[in-house]
C-alpha cells in the first residue's frame, strides 16, 4: 500500500529540514504515534535506527526502521529492518521564497498473504488521516518558530 | 534474571514466523469485530521477565487474550518472548492446542511459569481461570480470582514484577447464564480441575451446555487497560503477607475494573 501526503510550508527548506532532523520533535507532530526512541545517541543520521509504533485500528502497528538516506535539506528516506515492512520518505522542495513543499510518502505491507493485504486496505483510511495531520501538525510547528524567531 | 543459553524444550513451540503471518487476521477481528482498545502498554518493563496478571473473560475462546496478544505482539515485536499459561484442556483441544502453541502459550502450572520467568519472557497468567472466564455475564464487571494467590507466590520467588492487565467487554461475548458449578461437580468433572459447566447463550447455537463448542462471539467492544508494575517485595518487603498482597492486586485491578465499565454505555456495543 503506497501512500502521500504534501503540504505547503511558509519557511525555508533548511528551517523545515532541521525540524524534521530533530528526532525529538516528532513525537510532537506525527499523529498516532505512540512510540519513537531513537537508538543510540537521539541524533538522526543515515544508518540511525529508530523503534517506531503508530496506532492503527486495535494495534499500535510499526517496526524498527533504519535511516537509510539523510541529505539535508532534501531528503530522508527509511526501511524497516523488524516489524511491518515498510519504507518511507521525507522530501523537501523549494516552493517559492521562503516556502517549502513537504511531501510524506510511505509504502507498507502486512505479512500474512490475502488477510495482511485486506488488513492494509482496512488500516488505510486511518494510515493516511495520521499522515494528513502529521503535516499539518508539522506546518503549524514550524510557522509557529519561524513567527518567533521573525522581528 | 538472565536468560538460559538452552532453551527448554517447553518453550520451543513458539514459532514468531508463524505469530507475525497470523497478526493481520487477529488484527482484522480485534478492529473490525471487538473495536479493542489496549492503553498503557508503555507500563510494561521493555526488556526482561514480567508476570503479567489479567482478569479472564469471554469463555474458552477469551477474545480479550487474542486482543491483548496482539498489542502486546505489535508494541514489542515477535521477537519478543511472550508466553500464556492455559487450562490444561484448552491446549487438549483439537487444533485450538497446537494453534496455541505456535503462539507460546503453555499449560497452566507453576514450574512451566517458572521456565518461562526464568527464560526472561513475559508471562500472561489468569488467576481466576475457568471459575472467572464462567462468571455470569452481569458479573462482567467483578474481578474474581478466587481467593487464588499461587500467581503472588510465583511473582515473589522468581523476583518478576507483576503488571496488571484489566479487560471488559470480554463476558458480553457470550451471555453465561450461571457457572454450573454444581453440576460440574455431580458428574465428576472437578476431579478434571474443570470446577465449572457452565449454561450460555451462544451464537448460533442458542442454550448450551459446557464451553467447548466453536461458537461465534457477540461483537463487544473489548477495553484494556495496563496498569504500572507492583513489586511485591518492594511494597510488601522481603517476605510479604499473601492475603496483604492479594488485596492490593485485586483491589487495584477492580478499581480500574470500575472505571472501565463506567466508560460503558451499553452492553456490547459499549
Amino acid at each position: 500500500m503506497r501512500l502521500e501526503e504534501s503540504v505547503e510550508v511558509r519557511a525555508s527548506r533548511q528551517v523545515v529540514w532541521d525540524y524534521i532532523a530533530d528526532a525529538d520533535h516528532h513525537p510532537l507532530f506525527m499523529a498516532g504515534l505512540t512510540r519513537w526512541h531513537v537508538d543510540g545517541d537521539a541524533e538522526m543520521r543515515c544508518g540511525s535506527r529508530i523503534n517506531m509504533r503508530m496506532r492503527v485500528g486495535s494495534a499500535h502497528v510499526g517496526s524498527l526502521i533504519e535511516i537509510t538516506e539523510f541529505d539535508p535539506p532534501a531528503d530522508m528516506a527509511w526501511n524497516s529492518v523488524t516489524g511491518i515492512d515498510q519504507r518511507g520518505r521525507w522530501r523537501l522542495r523549494d516552493a517559492g521564497p521562503a516556502r517549502t513543499r513537504v511531501t510524506l510518502r510511505l509504502a507498507y505491507q502486512s505479512p500474512g498473504g490475502l488477510l495482511g493485504s485486506i488488513a492494509d486496505r482496512v488500516a488505510r483510511r486511518d494510515v493516511q488521516r495520521n499522515l494528513r495531520r502529521s503535516l499539518e501538525r508539522l506546518k503549524d510547528q514550524v510557522e509557529a518558530g519561524v513567527a518567533t524567531r521573525s522581528p | 534474571m538472565a536468560r538460559d543459553d538452552a532453551l527448554p524444550d517447553l518453550l520451543d513451540d513458539r514459532d514468531p514466523d508463524y505469530i507475525r503471518d497470523t497478526l493481520p487476521a487477529a488484527w482484522l477481528l480485534a478492529t473490525l469485530w471487538h473495536r479493542a482498545e489496549v492503553r498503557g502498554l508503555e507500563n510494561i518493563p521493555e526488556r526482561g521477565p514480567v508476570l503479567l496478571v489479567g482478569n479472564h473473560s469471554g469463555g474458552n475462546t477469551s477474545p480479550d487474550s487474542i486482543c491483548f496478544t496482539l498489542a502486546f505482539t505489535s508494541y514489542f515485536g515477535v521477537e519478543r518472548r511472550f508466553h500464556q499459561l492455559a487450562h490444561k484442556l484448552v491446549m487438549a483441544s483439537p487444533g485450538i492446542g497446537s494453534f496455541l502453541q505456535k503462539y507460546g502459550t503453555i499449560e497452566a502450572s507453576h514450574p512451566n511459569a517458572e521456565v518461562a520467568l526464568h527464560a526472561g519472557a513475559a508471562v500472561l497468567v489468569y488467576p481466576g481461570g475457568d471459575w472467572e472466564v464462567h462468571r455470569p455475564s452481569w458479573q462482567s464487571s467483578r474481578v474474581d480470582f478466587a481467593g487464588r494467590t499461587g500467581f503472588l507466590k510465583l511473582a515473589i520467588r522468581t523476583g518478576v514484577p507483576i503488571v496488571p492487565v484489566v479487560s471488559i467487554g470480554g463476558q458480553e461475548t457470550l451471555f453465561v447464564l450461571t457457572r454450573g458449578e454444581a453440576l460440574s461437580r455431580a458428574l465428576g468433572l472437578d476431579r478434571l480441575r474443570l470446577k465449572v459447566l457452565p449454561v450460555s447463550l451462544v451464537i448460533p447455537w442458542g442454550i448450551t451446555l459446557g464451553d467447548f463448542i466453536p461458537r461465534l462471539p457477540f461483537p463487544a467492544k473489548l477495553t484494556t487497560q495496563v496498569l504500572p508494575p507492583i513489586d511485591l517485595r518492594e511494597k510488601f518487603g522481603d517476605d510479604p503477607h499473601l492475603d496483604d498482597a492479594y488485596d492490593y492486586v485485586t483491589s487495584t485491578m477492580q478499581s480500574t475494573l470500575d472505571a472501565l465499565a463506567a466508560e460503558r454505555r451499553f452492553p456490547v456495543l459499549g
